[in-house]
């Protein structure tokens, strides 16, 4: 248990150091450790200085409705946001409507949400997917709900910036159209991440190990930030801040 | 000043929704009309044509699982952390519905036309994928303005017969304060009608006061309004309660199989008392 909760806080740190850079991160529904991530970046360098939960009423400053994300992000106005998938293939092709043949998937997942829209316009896209398998990192995708290259005479100012797993992270090459593996997570190794990823990438036989969290990172995190968690994602805080382990860090 | 409400229960809410009707429901957060939803169910709808905006959950889940849904058109449909929809996943293994899927900014630009009357809205993205590649009503068409090749999509108009959703008040002349989830006044601006639930009715004018008339959706679109307090339960409320998480748990187990679902419209929705 603790290893899970461990992984899950270094994940967190991992994304946060991504966001860094960043004005304006937007994260989606139900994406806790994006979301968490933000936050954490937020209350540790100030940046970004704006972050959006949709769905969160106390983490959310759109007045302008459900479209205003979207107009935001056709203007340039996020510089971040992050897409998952129940497949992603080699190529950046990300698959939210399900396996099989459309329209009678199964199983059927959730739908393409506006990520057909999104991956188009914001530059700095990450694709976050905890389950590093065969099965969700496949070759070929069943259904492109939104393509990870487009050609010349496309309008596209945004796209895949990498890929991050409970084993590793991937940088996504444009010009090579292929992900390059950056660095392997403590727990996973270079061939069980071979053994695990459907599409061929590229790598090193010296890719190095993904970097510890910053303690000073993981304590922001367990002490400003788990009340803000808590708030938009009440089942994944109480998963990850137990109550027993941080007794004496109350908020 | 004449009482513009009429005191109306939820069934009789519900009836005036016909069968076959084009219905505009709001994602969970920003407000569902469940209390409408349940006596749709009661009515035995049938037929209807559910544009999620941009997505739905439960609110579509149950509408389907209980056989009133023949269309759905959406950008998804989620109950979030509770897992895959059930009902709504049988359907569509056995496709039993019709589905138009869609990506969140489409259904957006869709009801943007037809609130300006127009009959589409461009939009940037979609190209290339298979969303755009299965969708009835899309169109890929040349830029107007562009000198060099500049595809964009063509997103038809979408005009619902009736938008569906809760909202905290209403005042005694049919305005209703929907804060700042400004995608219900897109709703109701894109939609023939609109029809809500409120937890209560305001006794003075919601244009009493600059603050609150920001917020505020004019009669002049409102058809119908019904009094249920806190009738977006289970479902959470932006201006109230919390999701009851043991329900949702409980709607999960029990929509694991028919049996279990038929069980679940017996016991929540077909045997609710129902004095308005």
């Amino acid at each position: 248990m603790t290893n899970i909760v461990d992984d899950k806080k270094a994940l967190i740190c991992l994304i946060a150091n991504l966001l860094r850079d960043c004005n304006h991160v937007a994260v989606g529904a139900a994406s806790p450790i994006p979301g968490a991530a933000a936050l954490l970046a937020k209350a540790t360098w100030g940046t970004p200085r704006f972050v959006n939960i949709l769905g969160s009423v106390d983490n959310n400053f759109f007045t302008g409705g459900g479209g205003e994300l979207f107009d935001c992000a056709a203007q340039g106005r996020i510089d971040a946001f992050f897409l998952g998938g129940g497949q992603i293939d080699g190529q950046a092709n990300i698959n939210l409507m399900g396996r099989g043949d459309y329209p009678n998937c199964s199983p059927r997942w959730p739908g393409t949400f506006g990520s057909a829209y999104l991956y188009f316009l914001i530059p700095k896209v990450i694709l976050f997917r905890e389950e590093h398998t065969r099965r969700t990192l496949v070759e070929k995708v069943d259904f492109i709900s939104a393509p990870g290259l487009s050609d010349e005479k496309t309008y596209r100012k945004g796209g895949p910036f990498g890929l991050l797993t409970s084993k590793a992270f991937f940088h996504f090459d444009k010009e090579k159209k292929r992900f390059r593996l950056v660095s392997i997570h403590p727990s996973s190794s270079l061939e069980d991440i071979l053994d695990n990823t459907g599409f061929s990438f590229d790598y090193s036989e010296e890719t190095p190990l993904t970097s510890p969290p910053d303690p000073a990172l993981l304590e922001v995190l367990n002490r400003e930030v788990r009340g803000k968690v808590a708030e938009v994602y009440p089942n994944f805080a109480d998963t990850i801040f137990p109550v027993t382990s941080n007794a004496g860090h109350d908020t | 000043m004449p009482m513009a409400i009429e005191e109306i229960s939820i069934d009789d809410f519900a009836k005036a929704i016909p069968d076959g009707a084009k219905v505009a429901i709001p994602a969970d957060y920003a407000g569902v009309s469940m209390a409408a939803t349940r006596a749709l169910i009661r009515r035995r709808a049938k037929a209807l044509y559910l544009v999620g905006v941009p997505t739905s959950g439960l609110q579509a889940e149950l509408l389907i699982g209980a056989g009133c849904v023949k269309t759905f058109e959406s950008s998804a449909l989620t109950l979030g952390e509770y897992g895959p929809a059930p009902r709504f996943t049988k359907a569509v293994r056995e496709g039993s519905i019709h589905l138009i899927d869609a990506t969140c900014p489409a259904i957006h630009a869709g009801l943007q036309a037809s609130q300006k009357g127009i009959p589409f809205m461009p939009l940037r993205g979609i190209l290339g994928s298979d969303v755009l590649k299965n969708h009835p009503g899309w169109k890929v068409i040349q830029n107007p303005f562009a000198i060099d090749d500049d595809p964009i999509v063509a997103i038809p108009a979408i005009q619902p017969d009736v938008a569906l959703f809760h909202a905290p008040l209403a005042d005694r002349d049919g305005n209703v304060w929907i804060g700042r989830k400004r995608e219900l006044v897109n709703m109701a601006h894109a939609s023939k009608t609109t029809f809500v639930t409120v937890d209560a009715i305001s006794e003075t004018s919601l244009f009493e006061t600059e603050e609150k008339a920001a917020g505020v959706l004019p009669a002049l679109y409102v058809g119908k309004v019904c009094v249920a307090p806190n009738g977006s339960w289970p479902l959470p409320f932006w201006n109230g309660a919390d999701v009851d998480d043991a329900h949702m748990r409980q709607y999960m187990q029990m929509a694991a199989n028919d049996a279990g679902f038929q069980e679940y419209l017996d016991q929540f929705i077909l045997q609710e008392s129902v004095p308005a």
